[in-house]
């Protein structure tokens, strides 16, 4: 009796039904509205924006509810939504340097004009679960200080200003819409670092943390201090040639990283610090970290480093294995029907056993 | 269904897809790269031949959507849905009648003929990526018609089994300049590529790659002199249910106990043979 898989398309919608049941779960509870998505798992709509390439934090939010908490699923429904809105223009450079803080540590000083700012962190809490978060119980209201009115100016700067920093390019707001872009032109490599920071900024968390975790393990080791670590709102501008000025259309929180790193100096160059540099929607500062390390290590051949096999510099493996939704496409189509290929996998291993069988007995 | 364009990508997105088709069609075997845009459904799924098809089709077309020779497999139902859904298009499941054809891994049975346009959804384009993994070097090496490297892989495969241990996705030389992956077609359909009056479009979204063969374009399938291609399939067995010996066949396990059965991985050239009452060999 022949049983193909004849009735695919019936399948598939009460496949469908299933799933649309079973993302709702157990009706007796509440269902989840967005906007608790967006206040209460704010980290995880941030993940999503992050690596979904799009700030939006009520559709993220809309995403993880639809991906039953499937960030990768998430992220993948912003890109495929993303894909299809129309790209007016660039905005001129987000000035990090303006930003209003909620969060900025140096390891590098103990202290900064700014000031080091802890903000709403995950460090020194001592992870034991909150049997009172399963009750519900309010949390006490935070203490308020009034926010300091003085500029917080990167850290970084002041080594600039004593030249032991290593120089970065300037950026050039008059031509912003030259910046590469990744999302309308196919990656080509040699990458420029803009090209690679923005393919780092939506790369996956995990995957850039594992390799930034390899360099501090000596696979391309950089060594990297956290010369500053921010966190904080930051107001998006996009000029408008044809009345002459910039309009401001929205103020989005970003995490951003620059690390100290040691650079030997070469015969060209004196002895300096370099920089790595991480910049991610939202508050992901894990990421953010890892981008920074992973930058760094990518620099390698630009600083004229030893180049040995480590993956964290090597730009064609870390950019073409970086993004989630590609890699998690990929990973996943092998479940796909393979019969054809493997019918001619299987007639041609038969083939091959029965020659090799047919050469063992002629020789015995 | 009127939030999205027709086809669902927007004209300035189609027209960057036709520049790149239109210069895959002028360099035939020559891999163009493209913008290759996020789609509904992952990567690996099929995004670089959905975007081919959504660049070629036009509301008069008549799409048919295969994989694995089939029309009703998972995956081409759903893709056949999709462009159903936005663009509204006829859907076919006979050869014949298809203006457009989109497929994974097979080649029709019947004969392709002028005017139709066969899209193939390709996962690794670069015939080349198992010998070499870098793209800066794959590039070049095409680039200079470099291809020692694959002649020595072919010719170990001699060495080691006797034979060119390739099944599937067997690389082709077009037009006697650039090696071609074929994408995963099993080698008994690379001689289809050959000479074909339709024309063959190569689509890879994930590795943003655009490849074709216009028609009548020459296709030979990498060999040496005293060892020739052949085209295989299973071997002295018939489709169990239309009887052609000459088409290319899976392989169904039916029971517990070894028993097994070949039927036509063609579904719509093994249905047509049966309502004809056919259960005889065929050309």
């Amino acid at each position: 009796m022949y049983v193909a898989v004849k009735g695919g398309e019936r399948a598939i919608e009460h496949a469908h039904d299933w799933l649309a049941q079973a993302r709702r779960g157990d009706m007796a509870v509440p269902d989840l509205g967005v906007a608790q998505i967006r206040e209460q798992l704010a980290l995880a709509v941030d993940r999503v924006m992050a690596e979904g390439s799009l700030h939006d934090p009520d559709l993220a939010a809309l995403a993880l509810k639809q991906a039953r908490g499937d960030v990768i699923e998430a992220v993948f429904l912003i890109r495929a939504f993303r894909t299809t809105l129309p790209r007016f223009g660039a905005s001129v450079p987000v000035d990090t340097g303006d930003m209003q803080i909620i969060r900025r540590i140096s390891a590098t000083f103990k202290d900064a004009p700014g000031g080091q700012v802890l903000g709403p962190t995950f460090d020194y809490t001592h992870r034991l679960l909150d049997f009172d978060l399963a009750d519900g119980v309010a949390p006490p209201p935070a203490p308020e200080a009034a926010a300091s009115p003085d500029p917080v100016p990167h850290i970084l700067s002041h080594l600039g200003e004593e030249g032991l920093m290593q120089p970065e390019p300037a950026g050039d707001a008059e031509n912003a819409q030259d910046v590469p872009d990744l999302t309308r032109a196919p990656l080509e490599f040699p990458a420029s670092r803009p090209l690679r920071l923005q393919a780092l900024t939506r790369a996956d968390e995990g995957f850039l943390l594992s390799l930034a975790y390899s360099t501090q393990r000596g696979y391309g080791r950089n060594h990297a201090f956290v010369g500053e670590l921010r966190i904080g709102h930051v107001r998006v501008a996009a000029h408008m040639p044809e009345l002459g000025f910039d309009i401001e259309f929205a103020d989005i929180l970003v995490t951003e990283c620059e690390t100290v790193n040691q650079f030997q100096g070469s015969k060209s160059e004196p002895a300096q610090f370099t920089r790595g540099y991480g910049l991610v929607f939202g508050q992901s500062e894990r990421k953010a970290i890892s981008m920074a390390l992973v930058d760094r290590a990518l620099r390698a051949r630009e600083l004229g480093e030893d180049m040995g096999d480590a993956p964290a510099q090597d730009e064609e493996f870390v950019l073409s294995h970086c993004d989630n939704i590609q890699s998690s496409g990929f990973l996943e189509h092998i479940k796909l029907p393979h019969y054809v290929d493997f019918q001619a996998e299987l007639e041609l291993i038969r083939k091959l056993r029965r020659d090799a069988g047919a050469v063992r007995e002629a020789a015995q | 269904m009127t939030a999205y364009n027709f086809a669902y990508l927007d004209e300035a997105t189609k027209r960057m897809l036709r520049r790149a088709i239109l210069k895959a069609v002028a360099i035939p075997g020559y891999q163009v790269p493209f913008s290759s845009r996020e789609m509904p459904m992952p990567y690996g799924w099929g995004t670089g031949g959905v975007q081919v098809t959504a660049a070629c089709l036009v509301p008069e077309d008549t799409l048919k959507v295969i994989d694995q020779g089939a029309d009703d497999t998972t995956n081409a139902v759903s893709i056949r849905k999709f462009f159903q859904r936005v663009a509204d298009v006829a859907v076919t499941e006979r050869t014949a009648q298809a203006s457009i054809i989109q497929t994974r891994h097979r080649i029709p049975e019947t004969p392709l003929i002028a005017g139709q346009i066969l899209v193939f959804q390709v996962p690794i384009p670069e015939p080349l990526r198992f010998l070499e993994p870098r793209e800066v070097e794959t590039r070049v090496m095409h680039a200079l018609e470099d291809y020692g490297l694959m002649q020595v892989r072919l010719y170990e495969d001699i060495a080691r089994h006797g034979e060119i241990a390739r099944a599937y996705a067997y690389p082709v030389r077009v037009e006697g300049r650039y090696i071609m992956d074929p994408s995963p077609i099993p080698k008994f359909d690379n001689p289809k590529l050959n000479n074909s009056p339709a024309l063959q479009l190569f689509g890879a979204g994930r590795e943003c790659r655009i490849y074709a063969l216009p028609p009548f374009t020459r296709v030979e399938s990498l060999d040496f002199d005293d060892y020739p291609f052949s085209a295989t399939k299973a071997a002295g067995q018939s489709c169990a249910l239309c009887g052609s010996t000459v088409s290319y066949l899976d392989e169904v396990i039916t029971d517990d106990a070894g028993g097994r059965m070949f039927v036509c991985s063609d579904t719509d050239y093994c249905a047509a043979r049966v309502a004809a009452g056919s259960t005889e060999d065929a050309a």
